[in-house]
Order: structure tokens, then sequence, then C-alpha cells
């Protein structure tokens, strides 16, 4: 079993380092796993993370990348709801680390 | 771009007891990816699959029926729902999620995806497919 240290507890992790229990995610986790990543985080990348948040709340699911963007540019613009901008925050691919960082499951679909 | 096909996924089953019905839902998100023409129909114990307020705590299993209201996102805008199979039930379309898409092309305008069919029309939308997969 894979897991993470933050705040000195060890949470379950899958082999990829997505959270088991999505319970047990906080605003810390995704500092530790962006130092992990070598990626700073930004009120950008939080808009985007929180988004994920709300929409898995409302779904149940992560959504694909095609649909996340989409979402995003019809509610945050279209400047952001690309996948340019999209990537520039998210290098290793905006829905599989956004998803990682909001402690989401893979979305659905990402091999 | 290559050719279009026509799919249609037929659910047939309860949505909690078996697989199908999950396993149905995470294919069409998956293969909506793709781009094809793709339609979503609901048959016989398939109806309760839509049904609304569904509450899985006292079987502990995840309730995955919130998931049906993203469709329209992946651009799943054909929903058929049979008739004689909501009849038999006691079902309307009214004991079901409404599930709607939203036309970008139109400022998000919202539009409808649920169609209630006959039998009969369902047999003759089945007949137009280039694929149907039946779960």
């Amino acid at each position: 079993m894979s897991s993470i240290e933050v705040n000195g507890k060890q949470l379950e992790t899958d082999e990829e380092g997505y959270l088991l229990n999505r319970d047990d995610w906080s605003e810390d986790i995704v500092d530790v796993m962006a130092a992990e990543d070598d990626c700073e985080i930004t009120e950008a990348h939080w808009e985007v993370i929180n988004f994920l948040r709300e929409y898995y709340d409302e779904y149940q699911i992560a959504p694909a990348v095609r649909v996340l963007t989409k979402a995003i540019g019809k509610k945050m613009g279209a400047d952001k709801g690309n996948s340019k901008y999209l990537y520039e925050l998210f290098p290793y691919g905006p829905a599989k680390q956004a998803c990682k960082y909001a402690g989401l499951p893979k979305p659905t679909g990402c091999v | 771009m290559s050719i279009t096909k026509r799919l249609m996924y037929v659910n047939r089953r309860a949505p909690y007891g078996t697989i199908y019905a999950l396993e149905s839902l995470e294919v069409v998100l998956i293969g909506a990816a793709f781009e094809q023409d793709v339609s979503l129909a609901f048959v016989d114990d398939g109806v309760y699959q839509l049904v609304k307020g569904q509450n899985t705590t006292g079987i502990g299993v995840k309730n995955f029926s919130p998931a049906y209201a993203a469709l329209g996102d992946y651009d799943v805008k054909k929903i058929y729902i049979e008739k004689e199979s909501l009849d038999q039930r006691g079902l309307s379309m009214d004991d079901l999620q409404h599930l709607t898409w939203e036309d970008e092309n139109e400022d998000y305008a919202e539009k409808e995806s649920m169609h209630l069919v006959s039998r009969e029309e369902l047999a003759d939308l089945l007949e137009e497919q280039d694929v149907v997969f039946s779960f």
C-alpha cells in the first residue's frame, strides 16, 4: 500500500498517488503533493482544484479533461477554459494532476 | 476525423445488485471522448437507474446516480426511456431525474436530453444503430 505523509500522518493512496479516502483530504495535502511534483501552487491552481471538488460533490465523478476545460470556460471565461492555460498550471495533465491534488480519484477514461 | 458511428447503450437492469449499470455508465463516459453519435436507452428494470432521490446508505455501495446529470457535459444528449417499462413499474417521467445538456453555441441554453418513446419507436431506433451495447 502506498501512502503520503501530511503533518506527520500517513494517508493511504493508490500506486499513482491518488488518495484512497476522500475524507483524508485537507489543503495541506496540496502543498505536499505539489512539492513532490516541483510545482508551485498559486491562486489560479486553487481555482481549478476547488472547481473539481465542487464538480465531484455534485456529480460523484472526476471529469475528463475535455469536460473540465469546457466547464472551466463556462464558469471562468474562455481565457481560462482552454488547454494551454490549464496545461501551464498542471503540466502533468490538468485533469490527472489537479484531480490528484483535489483528492479525487483519477478521471474516468484516463489511462 | 474518422467515420462517426451511431452507438446505443441499452440499460436493462436495476442500478444496484449487479455491476451492469455502473459499468455501462463508465463505458459511456469513456466512449464519449471518441466523439461518436451516442444515445442511451433505459428499458425494463433499467428505468430504475434514473429514479430520483436514490439512497444507498443501507446497502453500503456508492450512489452513482448523480453522475447521470453529467452526461450532458460529455455531449451525451439523447436519452430514451421506454414508456411501457415505466408503465409496468408504476413510474412516470416525473419520478426520473431530468437530464439536460447546455448548448455552447446558444449561450449555454439548457436543452432537453430525455425522450419518452414507445416500445415500437425504440425498436426503430435500435434498427438505425451501427452498434448496440446491451447492459
